[in-house]
């Protein structure tokens, strides 16, 4: 048993500090801090920083212009991003598509869309979800026809997350319609600009714009828009979420939102007295603080089990599981230690400098409803539980 | 025992949830809720009209209630349509002004709307945190979200006086007031008075405040009673209606159970609301506010975070109407003391 770093991984660690201290602009920091809506400009900017370090594929090898990282490199670079107050780099393309095409795409796709991926060429976005199909995503009835060296597409997606920004979608769509439901989806990708494609805007609990319907009328795309075997497209889904799992627990950001809990309950008085001398409002911090220890452990050991296996296995839904509850009682706080002042509707007071919430902080109530998101997409924490059932109970 | 509204108040609330139903459905409540003056002046005239404010105040006031439970009666409708009407202000003002023994007709009739200027910046809840001053009827601070701020004529304001708390009135138009949305929709002020003309309405006044105080939050305690009814009808039609894997999602067990313990927690919560509205007025009352808000703010967490996550991502959305119920359910957790502030309260009476 050992739980240090090696010095080599230490030294990544370092390098890794420095690059984000010595290269992310200010304005990006900044709006990170402040908890809003990142606009499209700084997350193409953020990305093509990266991307002239080469560290942008956080999840690609080499051969394809990753830094050909493993799992802990992984981790020591989420925590170090985390921590630098770096966006979450956006994974449509670069942590689901681009894993998809390196295992599944042909050469000729691999060649054209990889590098535009790393490059910004392309926005992707990512279309299963459907109105009729969140958990139960098998049941998807968007459809694909072929027709010569076309297909036809037909259909519905939602919860597209950025589609606003996009210039692709990957979907699975139905491909044959009188099979067992998970032999009968295809893996197509398509261009937003072709006709019949129509993206409107979902408005979120807290007033943001993150997601959208899109929508499919006769929308034809080259039958080679199609990733892998015709009707093959459920074994793509599922090896992407093996894939979206490294990172699942979003450690480093329950790190530094604990570190942000504390500091503001300092900064917050309460009758002349800091928040963080109230010892309930302490102890609820301390609780939280003793969860993410164990979790950083637990996703450490997982790591390492990944790290010598080859890929995580069935129990990182565990972490997926904790993780969001962990970062979403953080958020509670967040909002709790504000009281009354977490109320305004984000942006309402700002520039009447009356503002009641200290700086960074006016968006805390926003944050947290926007989060409970968390335990819900990506597979929910219920079908994460029904997944460990499974695989772990043997029930 | 008896634990049935008597016929004046089932009549108050039958007629208040048929208004409120055919008037305020939600999607006139968020256009309304969300958008300067963050209410709906003409619906508030309405209200009026149908006595919810005159069954705010006792008879010897000249209104028709007074109680506990017509403030309860009230505020669960309010609740269950998630009402942004500046209702609270002219509760807490009124309670004062009956303190006062002052003239209210103004109050009752919904003409003149009232706010009531307690909480500020660093001292949200602890009323003796205050620091707003009073110096020959002038009075300087800030009072911080101010609830129905945004909408009114005429604020009553804590501030020290010399040692003692004392409640002034203050017009509007003497105080710089800056209204502003809110998360879960309806809308406040910061109220900044700088040497301000006040006109004294109670010398000290700690205990008429925090007679207020346990009124304000009997009545949040029953809104959120009734938003919480309502998201959870919303939640159990929902799991019967939603289809995934087949078959509607009400009939996996995890979900059953969950949906059974908001209903265990909503019950608990009628409960205290009962018995905090039975102690207003007397002696232990504060005692009892206490655990109810400190019971409601367990219970909305527990209510709201479940119904969004058992509807899954459409909860999510502006566009359904359960969003909002839970946004309004969590937020009154930070009205007039939050769940570990009461908490702390309770266990120091004990
Ligand atoms: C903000 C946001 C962003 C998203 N972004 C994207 C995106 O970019 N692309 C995309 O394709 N999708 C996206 N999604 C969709 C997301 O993956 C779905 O919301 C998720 O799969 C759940 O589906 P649903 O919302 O239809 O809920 P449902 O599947 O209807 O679930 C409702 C409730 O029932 C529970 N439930 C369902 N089945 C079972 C069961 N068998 N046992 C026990 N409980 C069960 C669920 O856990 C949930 O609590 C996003 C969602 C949100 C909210």
């Amino acid at each position: 048993m050992d739980l240090n770093f090696t010095p080599e991984e230490e030294a990544f660690r370092q390098e890794v500090r420095d690059f984000f201290a010595e290269n992310l602009p200010d304005d990006i920091r900044d709006a990170v801090k402040n908890g809003g809506e990142l606009t499209k400009e700084i997350m193409e900017r953020y990305h093509a920083i990266l991307n002239k370090k080469g560290w942008l594929g956080t999840t690609w090898p080499k051969e394809f212009g990753g830094p050909g990282w493993g799992p802990v490199e992984r981790h020591i670079f989420d925590e170090e991003s985390c921590a630098a107050y770096a966006p979450r780099i956006v994974p449509f393309g670069l942590s689901m598509l681009g894993p998809v095409l390196q295992k599944f795409g042909s050469k000729e796709q691999q060649d054209y869309y990889l590098p535009r991926i790393l490059n910004g060429d392309d926005w992707w976005c990512q279309g299963y979800s459907e109105p009729g199909a969140g958990s139960d995503l098998a049941s998807l009835k968007t459809r694909a026809v072929r027709d010569g060296d076309e297909w036809v597409i037909n259909g519905q997606k939602t919860w597209t997350t950025l589609g606003q920004h996009a210039d692709w979608i990957f979907c699975l769509v139905r491909t044959d319609p009188d099979v067992k439901q998970q032999e009968g989806i295809s893996f197509i990708l398509v261009d937003m600009k072709t006709p019949g494609v129509e993206v409107r805007p979902i408005k979120l609990i807290e007033g943001g714009h993150e997601v959208n319907e899109v929508f499919f009328t006769d929308v034809r795309v080259p039958y080679k828009n199609l990733v892998g075997e015709e009707n093959k497209g459920w074994t793509i889904a599922k090896y992407l979420l093996t894939h979206e799992r490294t990172g699942i627990a979003g450690v480093g950001f329950s790190m530094l939102e604990l570190e942000e809990v504390k500091a503001l309950a300092k900064k917050i008085t309460r009758n002349g007295k800091p928040l963080s001398e109230d010892p309930l409002f302490a102890a609820r911090v301390a609780q939280a603080e003793i969860d993410l220890e164990a979790m950083k452990l637990t996703n450490l050991r997982m790591l390492f089990t990944a790290q010598k296996q080859g890929a995580p296995g069935p129990e990182t839904s565990i972490l997926k599981i904790k993780g969001t509850v962990i970062n979403q009682e953080l958020k509670d706080l967040r909002r709790r230690a504000l009281g009354p002042s977490a109320a305004p509707f984000p942006g309402s007071l700002s520039g009447s400098n009356l503002d009641v919430a200290p700086e960074g902080h006016a968006n805390n109530a926003a944050r947290y409803f926007n989060n409970r998101k968390t335990s819900i997409f990506g597979g929910s924490n219920e079908i994460q539980r029904n997944i460990l059932t499974k695989t772990m109970l043997g029930l | 025992m008896n634990f049935d509204l008597t016929d004046d108040r089932q009549m108050l609330q039958d007629s208040l949830r048929r208004y409120l139903a055919d008037k305020y459905p939600v999607e006139h409540r968020n256009k309304v809720a969300y958008a300067e003056p963050f209410h709906d002046d003409a619906k508030w005239g309405e209200l009026t009209e149908l006595g919810a404010l005159f069954a705010l105040a006792p008879e010897d006031a000249g209104g028709m209630g007074g109680e506990g439970f017509d403030i309860s009666v009230v505020f669960e409708e309010l609740g269950r349509v998630i009402c942004p009407e500046p209702v609270l202000g002219a509760l807490m003002a009124s309670r004062l002004m009956t303190a006062a023994g002052a003239d209210q007709e103004a109050l009752l009739s919904g003409a003149t709307k009232y706010a009531v200027g307690l909480g500020e910046l660093d001292a949200p809840y602890d009323l003796d945190g205050i620091a707003t001053v009073a110096r020959d009827g002038k009075l300087s601070g800030r009072k911080s979200l101010v609830y129905g701020g945004q909408a009114a004529d005429v604020f009553l304001i804590a501030a020290k006086d010399g040692d003692a708390l004392a409640v002034y009135e203050v017009q509007a138009s003497d105080v710089s007031v800056t209204g502003y949305g809110l998360m879960d929709g309806a809308g406040a002020a910061e109220v900044v008075l700088e040497d301000a003309p006040g006109k004294l309405l109670l010398a000290d006044a700690g205990a008429a405040i925090e007679d207020a105080v346990n009124a304000g939050i009997v009545a949040l305690c029953s809104e959120a009673v009734g938003a919480m009814d309502v998201l959870h009808k919303m939640t159990v039609e929902y799991l019967g209606q939603r289809k995934q894997f087949g078959r509607p999602i009400g009939t996996f067990q995890v979900l059953q159970h969950r949906a059974v313990d908001m209903l265990t927690e909503i019950e608990q919560s009628r409960s205290i609301v009962i018995k905090a509205a039975a102690e207003l007025g007397g002696p232990d009352a504060s005692r009892y506010c206490s655990m109810a808000k400190n019971l409601i703010g367990r219970a909305g967490r527990l209510v709201a975070e479940e119904a969004i996550q058992m509807h899954g991502g459409i909860a999510m959305t502006w566009e359904y109407p359960g969003s909002h119920y839970a946004k309004r359910i969590i937020m009154i957790d930070a009205q007039l003391g939050d769940t570990d502030y009461h908490l702390s309260r309770v266990a120091a009476a004990a």
